[in-house]
């Protein structure tokens, strides 16, 4: 009884991540069990014209692994950047009340460094759609 | 003696992780079900009501139906991606709910079971870092189908999701800054009963610009209209997963239905109190009537938001793709720091 309060009230120790990876366990055996299901319950009749690539009914021209618009490549490196910023919030906001004003000003001077950021790539166009 | 509760342990986390994931399933399941209801009520139609009385069993023939097509992988796909991608679409949505207080405790013969799988201190952290894994899912069955519409409809969402992550991440820090903890059990026991010293306890009232930027996000993650531009199917045909067939296709829908199910309950438990109702403390009823009271009174929150799903997406049309982008970046992420900042200055002030 004495282990059992202990790893319920404590959520800090490695112990209370067990349940979570019961859950991961039993997840899989689901999504396993359903793909092998649907495999075995299926009918199969393939044929070449049937396993080509569904594009309209229009024969399909090349590989469709090509370059694409450069700003969702520029979108994805934008996210990293301001991810890791985001992040650093979540340590401060958890601190917010002990560290009082002092935190609270050098958390806006923090702001103030991410909006920096924030308006060069949108004077730069980054995050322009349209041509 | 150790073995022994380890093992009443796990056998009671078996039984909790099971329920849990078999009434996640059947909400998603009878979401499709409610959702062509909700849909034929707004648009003066009836809806399916031919499998079964007023069709409440469609979603089981749906389902059967599902598993006895034949599925197909098409010849120019990779093959183990093809079936990876959908897989951990429904992997990531089957694990979010594991940190979420479904109830508070039951005392059963001397234990003490609380409803939640895992009460782990960083909650809200496991949950996005969960999340923002279904975008490999779609990513990946995307790229391995090798058709130009899957590809272009897979980057969308990828693009989409990560860009909403932010807002989403940010209207949250506002409201830990009050709660001062990331374990989602201590901010529903924060919000206990409903009024408490002249205010109500629940955090919508003190973050509702909070709310209101994590509903947004809330849509956009989980690819519903008006942010659907993933799969809008007169540009895309079927977006990410237009080559796939069978229960593969199946997996992609039904990760959208669990992944709507689970964010409204996260909504419900951030924002709307959990499993606190009004009055609860003045019913005189016994602890574990309280429990299984609040356990209805969570899923009446989270039936309600899956209601408020389904209500936007038959009255909105979609967005543009720049309009997509220009409200997540250059409208909700400046709000959401804003939202911060001024939040964090007025608890200073008003505290001193």
């Amino acid at each position: 009884m004495l282990l059992h309060s202990y790893v319920l009230e404590a959520g800090t120790t490695p112990i209370s991540y067990f349940p979570i990876v019961l859950q991961l366990i039993m997840a899989l055996v689901f999504v396993g069990g359903v793909m092998i299901a649907t495999h075995l319950l299926g009918p199969k009749r393939k044929g070449s014209d049937k396993l080509e690539n569904f594009e309209c009914g229009i024969q399909s021209q090349g590989n469709a692994r090509q370059p694409m618009a450069i700003n969702y490549f520029l979108t994805a490196i934008l996210f990293v950047l301001f991810d890791v910023e985001v992040i650093f919030f979540y340590p401060y906001a958890v601190n917010f009340k002990i560290l009082g004003w002092a935190g609270f000003w050098e958390m806006v001077l923090f702001v103030a460094f991410f909006f920096a950021g924030f308006f060069y790539i949108i004077r730069k166009g980054a995050l322009n759609w349209r041509d | 003696m150790i073995l022994q509760i380890g093992t009443y342990l796990l056998v009671e986390k078996f039984i909790l992780i099971s329920i849990v994931l078999a009434i996640s399933l059947l909400v998603a399941m009878y979401s499709t079900y409610a959702e062509r209801k909700v849909a034929a009520v707004i648009q003066d139609r009836r809806g399916p009501n031919r499998a079964g009385p007023f069709g409440i069993l469609q979603p089981l023939a749906d389902g059967a139906k599902l598993f006895f097509k034949e599925e197909i992988i098409p010849s120019h796909s990779t093959r183990f991606l093809f079936i990876l991608g959908p897989s951990l679409a429904m992997l990531t949505a089957c694990m979010t709910g594991a940190v979420i207080p479904w109830g508070d405790s039951l005392h059963l013969g001397g234990h003490v079971v609380p409803l939640q799988v895992a009460d782990v201190n960083i909650g809200i952290l496991f949950i996005f870092g969960v999340v923002s894994l279904g975008v490999y899912g779609i990513m990946i069955g995307a790229w391995a189908s090798n058709n130009k519409f899957s590809l272009l409809g897979g980057i969308r969402a990828a693009s989409q999701i990560i860009s909403y992550e932010l807002a989403m991440g940010l209207s949250l820090i506002a409201l830990l800054m009050l709660t001062g903890s990331l374990s989602l059990n201590d901010i529903v026991r924060q919000q206990h009963g409903f009024w408490k010293n002249g205010y109500f306890t629940w955090n919508f009232f003190r973050q509702p610009i909070g709310f209101l930027i994590f509903l947004v996000c809330a849509f956009a993650e989980c690819n519903r209209t008006p942010f659907d531009l993933a799969e809008c199917e007169n540009e895309l045909v079927n977006g990410y997963h237009t080559e796939y067939s069978s229960m593969k296709l199946g997996f992609y829908l039904f990760a959208e239905y669990v992944n709507m199910f689970i964010s409204s309950a996260v909504m419900a438990t951030l924002f709307f109190g959990g499993f606190n109702f009004p009055f609860m403390d003045h019913l005189g009823l016994s602890a574990n009537w309280i429990t299984i009271l609040g356990v209805v009174a969570l899923f009446v929150k989270t039936g309600f938001f899956i209601f408020l799903f389904m209500w936007v997406r038959w009255t909105i049309p979609r967005f543009r793709y720049d309009q997509l982008m220009k409200l997540g970046w250059k409208m909700l992420i400046p709000l959401a720091l804003l939202n911060m900042v001024v939040t964090g200055g007025a608890a200073l002030f008003f505290n001193h």
